[in-house]
């Protein structure tokens, strides 16, 4: 990257967000300030600035490889798996700088997150969804049961699998099994639920439901979601980031994004014109 | 829709991370451990083996020129030649070589590229299984079976010598070899023998100048690991090699090679004996580094 | 031509180590009798094996009862832990080593640590913690070998839930690597039963019931070399070397069925 666009982008940015903060009466739960990252020597973000605010989904969009995912994973700080990742800027939760606090246990529990391929583990449905809730030593039975209907509920899969909670999860369908993935993130009780492109491995109906599902889920939670489905940001998201080669080329309304984006880029992007 | 967790236990949580981060620690810690013990392991084992060994030639004032080419062994008077162990190793494992690498490889190759699918299913794993066999047995068959043969085919006075010692061991090395090469022919990506065949090559063809280069490093692995167990074979040649401390002339001559003057005289040696033996296990482990690190040289440039 | 010598190779291979068995089994199936194998030994005769069964039994039990948790845990530290690094290279250049050592040199290591330098004596005690040595890089390599098949996916969706790697560890990846785990420790208990030069050393060669750990005694392969070295009797040799045979069959057998039987369990 050469630091002359950088450096002009930055002043851009700035102004925007200092719009939208305006307009916003809460306080955003989720504030980014001059995030840069870097594999070893490569740099992977620059100066990503965002504010994401509560009980709203927050899509990411942007060609592959342009630091969406890298980003996302910066939030509950699954970058700290990669060795020789470094990270300069701020990141706050609910006001607290997630980088500077030490207990990324509290983090992730706070900050759930769901993956682009189901990833549930080889054992049964309730043990799946009570996995979590059974590492932070919750052991009594009643409570586990309860939280575990809670959560498949929460996912609208509960009626697909009740019959069958004490069966191998890795038996159900592709699309199932996501939605038991976002009932284990659930039954965390985080306040934000990251999601890595989540419907990239399903099929159409699958999707569909998917897609239902997080429209639902927002009144409860602020959900980030990266995905590389256009209109899959346009139908459920309230607020768009567009990433390129790392950085925030804008960040708007997601109607703004795609009717009126104020970069040329941005449009070349939502329009196909490349990616 | 869930109701967040009660105050009480978010409070509980905070209070067990604690416990969690320092649990991290200490396991991580432990983990550690656990895997420096095979360092220590390995620094004890030169330690001990090299320190008992190097006392003669530094504190006794013995010559390890003389030790290492001297040609007697008589620890009754202070002599201590292994030159003709030296040169019965060499020649044992160097035979078995000469004999098991290709016989074990061509199994390999045949087995991995031209055997009908059941018979392969029958053998490999068979010959798997042989792998496992406690070396013993394999001196035991060798002296009931292969020393009277030689004894009464070649006209030997006895039947236990070098050929005998190489017969066994180029036989006990034959599974390893297989087992390993067959594994590595079998992973070569079938597009290269496609590619090959596709423009005309035989099939054996393909096998000698695609798949087998192709699978060269593995086959160097086989071949490194049946060396290894036939240069440190120790009890089963003790039971064919006849033990005599002379010069190997010729494949008939009773031999005495590295392995079996530890084992036949560690149970009632001591003093400068005994330290002496430890020498012996020096010079047979410089044998064996050296021997892989030539191997592996090899392997390497072909593999390029 | 290169074909038929192909053919020839692997009939000359199976027919030599066909032979090898059938002669064993041959020479000693009739020796073979509840007596033999449960019955005690005595100098005359052919002499029940049930003492060298319990000392192969002892140095089984006792090896792998140190050999795994280190092994297993050595593995969980290269694969799940360490940063590459130095210490890494360190680490795995000495497993390798360890390898590629002779059973010899661990026998005069065994003798001069164990047995002189611990003052432990020659014992089935000294003779186990030498063939702990022995099997440690075994478990080590398979263990990390099952290691590297668990998806990364189970790792980072245990992660994300706010786990430590410690809880991920014990609940999600060593019981998804235990099938690979257990198959070498199996391999590992073929390797002790099989060793003979440095239980030779360390154990020595007394052959009655050992009355503890402490005791010298011999195993069946010590057993079977001695009885033709000494006596020269193949007969009692090959009877021996009959279980032997059967022991690590079963052992193989077993090694195989628990890496297929667990892969398939419904996951």
């Amino acid at each position: 990257m050469n630091t002359t666009v950088m450096g002009s982008n930055k002043e851009v940015r700035k102004g925007k967000l200092s719009q939208m903060n305006d307009q916003s009466a809460d306080k955003a739960k989720i504030s980014v300030n001059d995030l840069d990252l870097f594999y070893g020597e490569k740099q992977a973000l620059y100066r990503v600035s965002l504010d994401i605010q509560e009980k709203e989904v927050t899509a990411l969009i942007g060609p592959s490889g342009c630091g969406k995912s890298t980003f996302l994973r910066t939030l509950n700080r699954m970058n700290d798996l990669i060795d020789g990742v470094k990270i300069s800027g701020e990141i706050e939760i609910d006001n607290e700088n997630i980088y500077q606090s030490s207990d990324v246990i509290k983090l992730r529990t706070k900050v759930g997150m769901v993956f682009q391929k189901p990833n549930l583990f080889p054992m049964s449905i309730f043990d799946n969804v009570a996995y979590g809730p059974r590492m932070q030593g919750i052991k009594n039975k009643k409570e586990l049961n309860k939280i575990v209907e809670e959560s498949l509920r929460g996912a609208a899969i509960w009626d697909e699998v009740k019959d069958r909670l004490k069966t191998s999860a890795l038996g159900l369908s592709g699309g199932q099994q996501q939605r038991v993935c976002i009932a284990r993130a659930i039954a965390m009780k985080p306040a934000v639920i990251l999601m890595d492109e989540p419907t990239s491995a399903l099929d159409p109906i699958s999707t569909l439901k998917v897609e239902e599902l997080i429209a639902n889920m927002k009144k409860d939670y602020t959900i980030v979601i990266v995905t590389h489905n256009m209109q899959q940001a346009a139908r459920i998201s309230d607020k768009t980031a567009f990433f390129l080669n790392g950085e925030v080329i804008e960040y708007d309304e997601t109607s703004n994004i795609f009717s009126m984006p104020k970069d040329q880029r941005t449009e070349d992007y939502v329009t196909g014109r490349f990616g | 829709m869930p109701s967040p967790l009660s105050e009480k236990q978010i409070v509980d949580i905070g209070k067990s991370n604690k416990r969690k981060y320092i649990l991290e620690k200490f396991s991580a810690r432990l983990f550690l451990f656990c895997a420096l013990l095979s360092v220590i392991s390995l620094l004890l084992i030169i330690g001990f083996v090299f320190y008992k060994g190097a006392h003669p030639f530094i504190a006794e004032g013995y010559s390890f020129i003389d030790f290492i080419f001297g040609m007697d062994w008589v620890p009754s008077e202070g002599k201590f030649g292994i030159f003709p162990m030296i040169v019965a190793s060499i020649f044992a494992t160097f035979g078995a070589l000469i004999i098991g690498v290709p016989i074990g490889l061509f199994t390999a190759i045949f087995l991995a590229e031209i055997a009908p699918k059941t018979i392969a299913k029958l053998i490999s794993p068979a010959v798997q299984l042989l792998a496992g066999i406690p070396s013993v047995l394999y001196g035991v068959f060798g002296l009931a079976i292969i020393v009277p043969f030689l004894q009464n085919n070649l006209g030997l006075a006895k039947g236990q010598s070098l050929l005998a010692v190489i017969i066994v061991l180029a036989i006990m090395m034959l599974p390893t070899i297989v087992t390993v090469a067959e594994t590595a022919i079998r992973a070569v990506p079938k597009t290269y023998r496609e590619g090959s065949l596709a423009l005309g090559a035989s099939q054996i063809g393909t096998i000698f100048k695609v798949v087998v280069p192709a699978a060269k490093s593995g086959i160097m692995a086989a071949i490194v690991l049946g060396l290894g167990r036939a240069i440190g074979e120790t009890m089963a040649v003790i039971l064919v090699a006849g033990n005599s401390l002379i010069l190997p002339t010729s494949l008939t001559d009773s031999v005495r090679p590295l392995t079996t003057n530890i084992a036949l005289e560690m149970g009632y040696a001591f003093g400068t004996h005994q330290e002496m033996l430890f020498a012996t296990g020096i010079v047979l482990f410089s044998f064996i580094l050296l021997l892989n690190f030539v191997l592996a040289k090899i392997g390497s440039k072909g593999g390029k | 031509m290169l074909r038929g010598l192909l053919w020839f190779s692997a009939f000359l291979t199976v027919a030599v180590l066909v032979i090898i068995v059938g002669y064993i089994f041959y020479k000693g199936f009739r020796l073979i009798n509840f007596d033999f194998i449960f019955g005690d030994y005595s100098p005359v005769g052919h002499g029940g094996i049930w003492p060298m069964i319990v000392t192969t039994i002892y140095t089984i039990v006792i090896s792998l009862l140190i050999a795994t948790p280190i092994g297993i845990l050595s593995a969980v530290y290269l694969q799940e832990y360490a940063k590459q690094g130095r210490l890494v290279r360190m680490i795995r250049f000495a497993t390798e080593s360890l390898t590629g050592i002779p059973s010899i040199i661990y026998g005069l290591f065994g003798a001069v640590f164990f047995v002189t330098t611990l003052k432990l004596g020659m014992s089935i005690i000294a003779a186990s913690l030498t063939l702990t040595i022995i099997v440690l890089p075994v478990i080590i390599r398979t263990t990390e070998e099952a290691l590297k098949t668990v998806p990364p996916a189970y790792r980072e969706g245990s992660l994300a839930l706010g786990t430590t790697k410690l809880q991920t560890l014990y609940k999600v990846i060593l019981p998804s690597a235990m099938p690979g785990i257990l198959s070498g420790i199996i391999l590992s208990m073929g390797r002790i039963v099989g060793e003979s030069a440095a239980i030779f050393l360390t154990a020595g060669t007394v052959a009655a019931m050992p009355d503890s750990i402490f005791s010298s005694a011999r195993t069946l392969t010590v057993h079977s070399y001695l009885v033709t070295q000494e006596s020269g009797d193949i007969e009692l040799a090959a009877a021996v070397g009959i279980v032997l045979i059967v022991i690590i069959l079963v052992l193989n057998l077993s090694a195989t069925f628990i890496s297929k039987k667990l892969n398939k369990a419904d996951y």
